[in-house]
């Protein structure tokens, strides 16, 4: 072996084994451990009805956020990437923001404005509105987190495309809107769908402001993570271990998903 | 369609794009906009076609003050530079694109498309995707593209810019051929003179964001109007303040009397036309273009005394 492949095989080594240690021993530890005892106490464990219940919340809270972000996010990216306004620096920084503070801040931050003392707090309560300790706020917390997640993944590759294929587009005579449909759309499609599948994943594994805005109501405002993790507390391993496993496949199958999703759509416009 | 363009200026930040522009194209008509990167001819061409909006001025298409039209009402065809393809439809969606956002039915579309298709030779390459396609063959792609809704104008920003020699010699005189097949309005941007001078029938040369002077490439070539478009279009020797064509200065054997003396610095042989560098008595450098012919007879070679008769030379106000 010569000491060029030595060295490639040595550092090929060192990067599998910081993976290993960090990802692969805890993630397997939790597959072992889960069905250590054969598949039927895994099944108890996460058809109980509280466990279902953080499922079904968990996919319906994402199915709200998601959708909402990716729409948002787009829109965004093509304000900060196309648009030309006074105090545009800004609110790049202000996307940000999400990436910079501590979901648990974001939390306490959405209790303070839609809070029963908070700022919208009255208002609120007079119109029968709950939002704190409800999915509502959820939803909110969720959004807030994996707000940036689109439009980051999408400006880039706006920025790339360049604005002269839009251009042609409006002098052969589309409209703004077909314009997008038609053209930026399809360019910007696989930043947009990364973006989409990053944000998919970070709202199914919120924990910090979710946990907060929550309230943590056993069978009404618990997710899969908070689930988890009331599982742990009172010491009922097999079902923090089997729903955590859940919540893994759930990511998995989203990577998954949009992997095939790509690849059979690519193999089909070469580019 | 004619086009006029008003005392159009437009700025960007503390740069003058334009000044004060004002043209006009008559209809039917192949005019290029020559002159250096920075004269403005990108900026006014964009500002006719609506993807620019002047500061100041009009901008009038077939007697329509367009000023402020959108683009997409103008009915104007326009090939960029890079050619703009929309990357992930085939060749036939692209070329149909204008066609198709304007609803029409599929059957008049595929029609259209194959009688383009077959107007700029890329018959057969419908299915195919623009990183399929060779420069040259986008070039063509976006033509069609752009014909294809029958624009009153057609405006090209250096269209011929990005190709190698060979192709873009091939394109300008298909281009040529194309105008008098279609005789749609026709505006293309270049930097190039000779091929201004080769494709179109007005050239407008822009420098500074003005207009220097418009007139046939003939025009242009015999009496340019100032210093600018002298140096510009075709080669120039500069003698102070007076300029001499290379190829109005005669050579002569060395006689007594006749002309002036100069010395034979270096001679370039071009194939028919010959180059040679003199350097006059009074220590000026000069070069002539003559004949392969004329160079055999005089037996030209460096070092070389000759007799060199100058032209009255053209001398522009300041």
């Amino acid at each position: 072996m010569s000491a060029n492949a030595a060295r490639r095989l040595g550092v090929r080594m060192l990067a599998l084994g910081y993976l290993a240690l960090l990802l692969g021993a805890p993630v397997g530890m939790i597959f072992y451990r889960t069905f250590e005892h054969g598949l039927a106490p895994v099944w108890s464990a996460v058809t109980a009805p509280n466990a279902e219940h953080a499922f079904w919340l968990s996919l319906e809270i994402v199915a709200i956020a998601v959708p909402l972000n990716t729409i948002f996010g787009i829109g965004m990216a093509l304000l900060l990437e196309r648009g030309r306004f006074w105090g545009k620096g800004l609110l790049g920084l202000v996307i940000d923001l999400p990436f910079a503070i501590s979901p648990v801040v974001v939390g306490l931050a959405l209790v303070l404005v839609y809070g029963k003392t908070g700022w919208l707090g009255d208002w609120l309560t007079t119109n029968g509105i709950q939002i704190i300790f409800s999915v509502p706020g959820m939803v909110i917390a969720t959004a807030v987190v994996s707000l940036p997640f689109v439009a980051r993944e999408t400006m880039p590759v706006l920025r790339e495309l360049g604005i002269d294929a839009e251009q042609a587009a409006e002098t052969l005579g589309a409209s703004a809107w077909q314009t997008f449909w038609r053209v930026t759309l399809p360019a910007i499609r696989w930043g947009v769908v990364y973006g989409v599948v990053l944000s998919t994943a970070r709202a199914l594994g919120e924990f910090g402001a979710v946990s907060i805005v929550s309230g943590r109501i056993e069978g009404q405002t618990q997710t899969l993570p908070l689930y988890v993790q009331d599982r742990f507390e009172n010491f009922d391993s097999t079902g923090a271990y089997a729903a955590a496993v859940l919540l893994a496949l759930l990511a998995l199958g989203t990577l998954l998903a949009m992997n095939l999703l790509t690849r059979r759509t690519r193999g089909r416009t070469a580019s | 369609m004619a086009i006029e363009v008003r005392e159009v200026s437009k700025r960007f930040g503390d740069f003058v794009a334009l000044g004060d522009v004002s043209l006009r194209v008559g209809d039917g008509a192949l005019t290029a906009l020559l002159g250096p990167s920075g004269s403005g001819k990108s900026t006014l061409l964009r500002i006719i076609a609506g993807l620019e909006s002047p500061d100041s001025g009009e901008v009038v298409i077939d007697e329509q003050n367009v000023t402020d039209a959108p683009a997409r009402m103008r009915g104007v065809g326009f090939v960029f530079q890079h050619y703009a393809p929309f990357k992930h439809m085939t060749v036939h969606d692209n070329v149909g694109f204008g066609l198709s956002v304007r609803k029409r039915p599929k059957a008049e579309i595929r029609e259209r498309v194959k009688e383009l298709l077959g107007l700029v030779r890329l018959e057969g390459l419908a299915e195919r995707y623009p990183s399929q396609l060779s420069g040259g063959q986008l070039q063509r792609m976006a033509l069609a593209r752009a014909l294809a809704v029958q624009p009153q104008v057609l405006l090209l920003d250096e269209p011929f810019g990005a190709l190698d020699a060979q192709v873009r010699a091939e394109l300008r005189e298909w281009l040529r051929r194309l105008h008098e097949e279609i005789h749609v309005t026709t505006i293309f941007v270049t930097h190039d003179q000779e091929e201004a001078m080769e494709v179109a029938e007005q050239i407008v040369v822009m420098n500074k964001g003005r207009i220097e002077q418009a007139g046939t490439p003939r025009e242009l070539y015999e009496s340019p109007g100032n210093e600018f478009v002298m140096s510009f279009i075709g080669p120039v020797n500069r003698l102070g303040d007076a300029f001499v064509r290379p190829h109005d200065i005669e050579i002569l054997p060395s006689v007594e009397g006749v002309g002036t003396e100069a010395l034979v610095e270096r001679v370039v042989h071009l194939g028919f036309e010959v180059r040679v560098e003199l350097k006059l008595h009074d220590g000026r450098d000069i070069w002539a273009q003559i004949t392969r012919e004329n160079a055999q007879q005089l037996e030209l070679r460096e070092g070389q005394i000759l007799s060199v008769r100058l032209p009255a030379p053209r001398v522009f106000a300041a």
